[in-house]
């Protein structure tokens, strides 16, 4: 796998809680890679991580580091202010990542609004807030 | 098959309290309003109801989604109740009302007192407007309880249009339905809105109006979404057979599968009806790329064809061929989260809609609550 960036938005995003399941998943990014959860036994990908296969029940379950790369599956650009401190507008994304069967649901950054498509290649980031490495994607540059 | 418990029970009456914005009322009695009203179309008295069913009751959620919960409404109203159940954990909000029918069907209760009241609009105003309501994320921190599943919205100010608008661009690709399309929703529901006194967006909109609306998520616009309002709708699930059987409503067929497409298959695999049997939908228009989903999954039209059946809105209009949401649906007459449809299904069916009445009285009608994995279907009958 490849190591991404860590970028600074110049404010902070809402900070999500750290807890035994989510843990890992929320602070991956501390060596720039991705990671997601995936059934040792049977290679079921699952997101967002839980402690047991829902395929076929394993409990051995480890994050499994990948590429970081993904298309947009589906994107939208919102208007309003959810939170304190995103000023909108900004695109949110569902994006399906290249060789993990998982779509995230995320933000794309570093893009022009109306320049984003369906399948439109992009790879992922991280932005720090508190103790987490969130995960973002902004378009593949040729 | 299993058994068919549906035949158990009926709708022996409705009710339905003032709806409006910003009415600044205390809840309970928008409760009270439509629960007694309910009681007495039910020709009842609060003496027979043994049960009550709601959605979410009284738990914590988003400021105004919730007016009152069993144990308020059975303490207020002095009522004598041998089952209740709320909660938010449902096949969508009308699974309030599969929990009564489980109940009359099982010998637990006689007349269920079921009922869903919001006061959003004046408890948001309370706390400073819609975003400000909704903000899920307290000094830098996503709160650490109430739904865990906010940690992966709130990082990314993801709020709930954003979830419609992403299904919405997916499905216009895919499918190639267009916003003049998606339109014909809002403006069909505004239609049937103008002749529904108690809606609360009546004036005629064109598709300009919607066109020029503004964006909240592209492409979902403002007349893409329902309206948050106050009020209270009230039904009773009853023995079958204890009432005026004039007044009944039947149910047909319920699903209450963990998806849209899911519920309505169950919903099919319990009746010998057929998707041309039905003669109006209630659909859930919380989004428009809700009710275009619901559309599809009620086998009213092929999947990815709901953009030909909106097309010009005739076909869905109260005199088309599938009228939708002849109250003018949470669109226009405001969100009363499932039960306003299930109420309006319940006055077509008895031939009691007035000037919105669909010609040749409705024999069939359709309800859907909720979206996504939260949600239940039902079919229907006109009393008999």
């Amino acid at each position: 796998m490849s190591t991404h960036s860590i970028v600074n938005e110049g404010f902070l995003r809402p900070e999500p809680p750290l807890t035994p399941r989510t843990k890992e998943f929320w602070t991956s990014g501390h060596d720039g890679v991705l990671r997601i959860a995936q059934c040792d036994d049977c290679g079921q990908w699952m997101h967002p991580p839980q402690p047991v296969c829902r395929s076929c029940q394993s409990r051995s379950i480890s994050s499994t580091a990948v590429a970081g790369t993904g298309t947009v599956f589906s994107y939208t650009v919102n208007r309003y202010q959810w939170s304190p401190t995103i000023e909108p507008p900004y695109v949110i994304a569902e994006v399906a990542l290249d060789d993990a069967d998982v779509v995230l649901m995320t933000a794309l950054i570093d893009c022009e609004i109306h320049a984003v498509s369906i399948g439109m290649p992009v790879d992922v980031c991280f932005a720090i807030s508190g103790d987490t490495f969130i995960p973002l994607f902004r378009p593949v540059t040729p | 098959m299993s058994t068919h418990f549906e035949a158990s029970a009926v709708v022996s009456g409705i009710g339905m309290s003032q709806v409006g914005r910003r009415l600044e009322l205390d809840p309970w009695l928008l409760t009270t309003e439509a629960a007694l009203e309910a009681i007495f179309d039910a020709g009842l008295t609060t003496d027979d109801i043994d049960g009550i069913s709601t959605y979410p009751g009284a738990m914590w959620s988003t400021p105004g989604i919730t007016g009152a919960g069993c144990d308020d409404v059975r303490s207020m109203l002095g009522l004598r109740t041998k089952w209740h159940s709320g909660g938010g954990e449902r096949p969508g909000q009308l699974g309030a009302v599969i929990d009564a029918m489980l109940a009359v069907h099982a010998g637990l209760a006689n007349h269920v007192l079921c009922f869903r009241t919001v006061w959003e609009s004046t408890a948001q105003q309370y706390l400073g407007g819609r975003s400000a309501a909704l903000n899920k994320a307290a000094n830098g921190k996503i709160l650490p309880f109430g739904r865990e599943l906010d940690q992966w919205t709130a990082p990314y100010g993801i709020g709930y249009p954003s979830h419609g608008a992403l299904r919405m661009q997916r499905y216009m690709t895919e499918s190639g339905a267009t916003r003049e399309q998606f339109a014909q929703l809002a403006l069909v529901s505004r239609a049937n809105a103008a002749l529904n006194p108690n809606a609360i967006h009546r004036d005629p909109m064109t598709v300009d109006d919607y066109l020029d609306s503004r964006m909240i998520s592209d492409p979902l616009c403002l007349f893409d979404c329902d309206v948050p309002v106050d009020g209270s709708v009230a039904v009773i699930v009853s023995q079958a057979g204890t009432t005026d059987s004039s007044r009944a409503v039947s149910f047909q067929a319920i699903g209450s599968a963990a998806g849209v497409n899911e519920s309505c298959s169950m919903m099919w695999s319990r009746t010998d009806l057929r998707p041309p049997d039905i003669d109006i939908a209630e659909i859930y228009d919380g989004f428009t790329i809700y009710a275009v989903e619901w559309i599809e999954a009620l086998g009213l039209c092929a999947k990815f064809e709901a953009g030909a059946l909106l097309e010009g809105g005739a076909r869905i209009s109260l005199n088309g061929e599938i009228p939708v949401s002849t109250n003018g649906g949470q669109l226009s007459a405001g969100r009363l989260h499932g039960f306003g449809s299930f109420h309006e299904a319940c006055l077509q069916l008895r031939g009691e809609a007035a000037e919105r009445q669909v010609p040749r009285t409705p024999q069939i009608a359709a309800v859907t609550s909720g979206a996504e994995q939260f949600s239940s279907a039902l079919l229907l009958g006109a009393p008999r």
